[in-house]
């Protein structure tokens, strides 16, 4: 049964709004009910932003990835400098807060450099810089955790850096960072719902704008949770099934022996 | 006219900071030799042959390998390329990779062989050892023993002109030993130049032309097996020996 402790959860939440139903003091489950015309426009309405949030998700995880392995690889060098320079773009973009970052690119950034940002745009780049941070310090312990007997083996069989890191070390890095990387993608996906400030019209910004005209908070802001619950669910398992192929759970680092 | 020796130190000094594990060596090899360095741990040995495939820099004297001068400087060189061969006591395997991916890597990336070719090497090689039918397995399915000796066989592929062997018996099971030192015999006995560490005297006595004991950093004692063990002229040797040979 794989899938059990997510049609478990799914099952518990529904039970929670079913139990709502009941006392229509509070619920009033009416405004997103797909039988009538109003709740199935509403519902459409709140269902219409996934599409941005998994849009914004992706473009945050393939470039705070991108940005984060290359700022990694200052990190891992031997010098001093590029091990500063390394030092210095973590501990600031880790340091601000997102939000203040989607701000400052968003109201702030348009002034310095005279070009206006699209709020998806500014989301977009705030959050692969506050992700890249986390992301480079993943890569970087992934790599000095591997033992320095590999990178021996490779200097002296004549493998130069490149063909070590790329042969030798990323692949048992990646292994080993991979649940870590997971877990970054969970937060990349929900932060992705602070952009809403910006008026990107993602799930949560659905989901306001919904609730200032239909009065109904509870039920909208339940539906907007749900929709949170169902990607981040549908992320772990596809990160879990990765675990599983790449074999991050082998304490030799290996692919599964029952492969 | 004798050949050029395979390496050659001359006065070599190296620094861990405060504490200086190499004095003043001197060391000359030559084509075909086998060199057994035995000593306590922190004597040196092992730095010594790191310093022979440049794991290690040294600070002060001249290392000649196959002809070539090693840099004691700052400076980073590309490094030899495979001709110096290095066993690991803790085999150092890739561990993500088939046997067989192990041993073509390096062929294939660093002397640019065609798949085709660096399998054929690779599975000559693995026949050597004794283990082509692991071929396809990965490294953590196989035995210390047979992991050791897939090392062995990475490091041939190279086709190197010297071996180095840094305790290559010392992480295995007893029952496994032997298979890994019958591998080393069958290489001295094929001609290869070869410098081991190792405490195993009687593979030494069986393999060795000269018997070099090392202590505190320096070469206590250097000289052909049968006198090595019979009457060293060191009392240091003797204890040492006395001290492994009683059980």
């Amino acid at each position: 049964m794989k899938y059990k402790r997510t049609i478990g959860a799914l099952l518990l939440f529904s039970l929670l709004l079913l139990a709502g139903c009941e006392s229509s003091q509070q619920w009033g489950w009416y405004v997103v009910n797909p039988m009538v015309h109003r709740g199935r426009i509403n519902l459409m309405f709140l269902l219409s932003g996934i599409p941005w949030t998994i849009l914004l998700t992706i473009c945050c995880v393939l470039i705070s990835n991108a940005l984060g392995f290359l700022i990694s690889l200052l990190g891992l060098a031997e010098q001093r400098l590029p091990r500063m320079l390394y030092r210095a773009y973590v501990e600031v973009f880790r340091s601000i807060p997102p939000l203040v970052s989607i701000f400052w690119v968003y109201y702030g950034l348009p002034i310095l450099i005279d070009v206006g940002l699209e709020p998806f745009a500014a989301g977009m780049i705030a959050l692969s810089l506050y992700g890249s941070a986390f992301m480079a310090e993943i890569f970087r312990g992934g790599v000095q955790s591997i033992d320095r007997g590999q990178f021996e083996a490779a200097h002296t069989l004549g493998l130069g850096y490149l063909d070590t890191m790329r042969f030798v070390i990323f692949p048992q890095a990646l292994r080993r960072a991979l649940p870590a990387i997971g877990n970054q993608l969970v937060i990349t996906l929900k932060m992705t719902s602070l952009v809403s400030v910006i008026g990107v019209s993602e799930v949560l910004r659905r989901g306001n704008e919904l609730a200032v005209t239909e009065y109904r908070p509870l039920e909208i802001y339940s539906i907007v949770a749900l929709q949170y619950l169902v990607l981040v669910l549908i992320v772990s398992a596809g990160v879990r099934k990765l675990e599983k192929r790449m074999g991050s759970d082998e304490r030799q680092g290996g692919r599964s022996i029952a492969e | 006219m004798p050949e050029d020796p395979v390496v050659s130190m001359q006065s070599v000094n190296k620094w861990f900071g405060e504490l200086q594990v190499l004095k003043d060596i001197n060391l000359t090899v030559a084509s075909g030799e086998r060199v057994v360095i035995c000593g306590p741990s922190g004597s040196g040995k092992s730095t010594l042959i790191r310093c022979l495939c440049e794991l290690e820099k040294h600070q002060q004297g001249q290392i000649l390998v196959d002809g070539k001068t090693l840099s004691s400087g700052p400076q980073r060189h590309p490094g030899q390329r495979g001709e110096v061969g290095m066993v690991f006591q803790q085999f150092n395997l890739f561990p993500h990779m088939t046997v067989l991916r192990n041993l073509t890597l390096a062929p294939m990336r660093v002397r640019k062989l065609p798949k085709g070719e660096a399998e054929a090497l690779a599975m000559q090689y693995l026949e050597r050892v004794r283990i082509p039918d692991q071929a396809h397995k990965l490294p953590a399915q196989l035995s210390g023993g047979q992991q050791q000796r897939v090392a062995i066989a990475r490091s041939l592929c190279m086709q190197p002109r010297l071996m180095l062997f840094d305790e290559p018996t010392s992480a295995l099971d007893p029952e496994m030993i032997s298979e890994v030192l019958d591998t080393m015999i069958g290489l001295a006995e094929d001609g290869m130049t070869m410098i081991c560490v190792t405490h195993e005297m009687g593979f030494a006595k069986r393999v060795a032309d000269q018997m070099i004991f090392m202590d505190g950093g320096e070469i206590v004692e250097q000289a052909a097996p049968e006198k090595f063990f019979a009457k060293p002229d060191q009392a240091r040797t003797r204890q040492f020996l006395s001290q492994i040979l009683s059980h």
